[in-house]
């Protein structure tokens, strides 16, 4: 109850600071299991990217989060579990009990597995010079083990300028979020190739 | 018909204007719907009256959304307006910081900007605080923003920065604030009547832009400064800026001025809205968009308010004030 009260407050919220417009440029908005992955440069993109969803995909579409900053106060892990109903991923490999290192994609393959879709964010962590930096290569694994999982770039425009690194309050500017054309793992690619391909087509949303 | 008017109350007079006003615009509408039916021949005069059609649909959306975004103001009461009116203004804030790329600096003055020059200014507007905020932001807003910016420490473009965050300010909160402030302004004996004066003002504003445009497009005179705009030179705007305050002079009746007056006041509001619009024309030339709304292109998904309101952010402080000063108020 408290959740969904919070889920419509952050929505309005949301769209009155920055309108959180989708382009569908690529394809259309279609309940079928799918990998968005974006280009990242502040907090507010998962929030943005979410809102900017529609209602039917928001609920199947389960956003990527740190799991060494959004658990770390009870109000950041409420807000990620209840209302985004986030996947969490460990940025610092851990060891579980027994010593042996967990593969911090685990958590996305069973997201994956259990059919929902998930938002991705490859740089791994924010940006801050507009380009973004290299992808990391769970996109390209994940891609590998869920061929039937359709991959959607996606390009979030202006949200740097709603919340820079280190500020707090948000400011109104109007932001978008341009879906592009599927793409896939073609056969025999290399993973540097298709990571590096991916990144472009993230990029050239930019510009449509 | 006249005398059944003036037996109404003033409350009901401002009724039957807004029903008048929705019945021509529905007219239009329809008979636009009408013409588009018509099945035309595809050839280039056909195309060039395909492109006039849209211009005309274009027109009409924004006198629709003018209309409605005034008679929700005048249902909802003088201190609902002045809520509505900070609304748009923190819409036509948002567009235009958009496409007016800020830096990193700048994000204090933003917030200072949104969250507490924005909601003061309509809170002195609603309270009457007429001597306060008729200066509030050009004495001390301009001299406290370049104090937050010189604070972020980036000297970058800081001259630039600053203009371009104070005539954000200036046009779309000072400009609309005022357009509440008229439904304040205490005529003696036309109190409950106020909606009439921003009716007038926006009436005469968009018909001015109106004829303007007709002319323009009979007229085919060469542009007085086409690196502007293709449709603005002298003489259509003399016709626009003429016949619209001349109307004026007709609907004095339902303002507190009289005839004559009313053609002065008239006068003042189309020459300032249309010049502004220009203003904001070049403004926009200056960002390389034509529009502050979406258009193919642009990627912010901006929704075009600032577009439908800024002849107004400018005619309105300068009909506000004259009228205040012209009247002792």
């Amino acid at each position: 109850m408290l959740a969904k009260f919070m889920s419509l407050f952050l929505l309005g919220l949301v769209r009155l600071l920055t309108g959180a417009q989708a382009r569908w440029h690529g394809c259309p908005p279609k309940a079928e299991q799918r990998i968005y992955f974006a280009n990242h440069q502040s907090h507010a993109d998962l929030v943005l990217i979410w809102a900017a969803l529609p209602q039917e995909l928001r609920s199947i579409t389960r956003p990527i989060a740190a799991k060494d900053y959004w658990t770390t106060s009870p109000f950041r892990l409420w807000l990620t579990t209840k209302v985004f109903n986030a996947v969490y991923v460990d940025r610092n490999r851990s060891k579980d009990a027994a010593g042996v290192e967990q593969d911090p994609l685990e958590p996305l393959a069973d997201a994956l597995q259990s059919g929902d879709s998930i938002i991705l964010f490859p740089e791994g962590t924010r940006g801050h010079t507009g380009e973004p930096q290299p992808f990391k290569s769970g996109l390209f694994s994940l891609a590998l083990r869920f061929p039937q999982v359709v991959l959607i770039p996606a390009w979030i425009n202006n949200v740097q300028r709603v919340m820079p690194k280190g500020e707090v309050i948000p400011v109104p500017v109007l932001c978008s979020v341009t879906f592009g054309a599927p793409m896939q793992v073609e056969p025999g690619e290399e993973r540097r190739a298709f990571l590096d391909r991916a990144r472009s087509a993230v990029v050239a949303l930019r510009d449509v | 018909m006249n005398r059944y008017l003036r037996s109404l109350t003033g409350t009901e007079q401002v009724a039957a204007l807004f029903i008048i006003v929705f019945g021509v615009l529905v007219l239009a509408s329809a008979a636009l719907f009408i013409v588009s039916l018509r099945e035309r021949a595809a050839d280039a005069r056909s195309e060039a009256r395909k492109l006039e059609l849209l211009d005309d649909a274009r027109l009409l959306r924004t006198t629709w959304t003018m209309a409605v975004i005034f008679w929700i103001g005048w249902a909802l009461g003088e201190r609902a307006a002045t809520v509505l009116f900070g609304l748009v203004a923190f819409l036509a804030l948002r567009e235009f910081i958009t496409l007016s790329p800020t830096h990193r600096g700048d994000h204090r003055s933003l917030i200072l900007a949104f969250f507490v020059v924005l909601p003061i200014q309509f809170w002195l507007v609603g309270t009457e605080h007429f001597d306060l905020f008729t200066v509030f932001i050009p004495v001390y807003v301009f001299l406290a923003i370049p104090v937050v910016s010189a604070l972020a420490d980036d000297p970058h473009r800081f001259l630039e920065r600053n203009a371009k965050l104070q005539w954000g300010i200036m046009v779309c909160v000072y400009g609309i604030s005022h357009v509440p402030a008229l439904l304040l302004l205490d005529f003696p004996g036309y109190r409950d009547k106020s909606a009439f004066l921003v009716f007038f003002l926006v009436f005469v504003v968009q018909t001015c832009m109106l004829v303007q445009h007709l002319a323009w497009r009979k007229l085919k005179r060469p542009p007085q400064a086409p690196h502007i705009s293709q449709s603005f030179n002298w003489l259509s705007w003399l016709i626009g800026v003429v016949l619209a305050s001349l109307l004026g002079g007709l609907l004095s009746a339902i303002t507190p001025f009289k005839p004559g007056q009313a053609v002065a006041m008239a006068l003042i509001a189309c020459i300032s809205g249309s010049l502004g619009h220009l203003v904001m024309k070049a403004l926009k030339r200056d960002r390389g968009i034509t529009n502050w709304g979406l258009q193919g292109q642009s990627v912010t998904g901006a929704s075009g308010l600032l577009d439908r309101v800024d002849a107004l952010c400018f005619a309105a402080p300068i009909f506000f004030h004259s009228v205040r000063w012209f009247f002792r108020l």
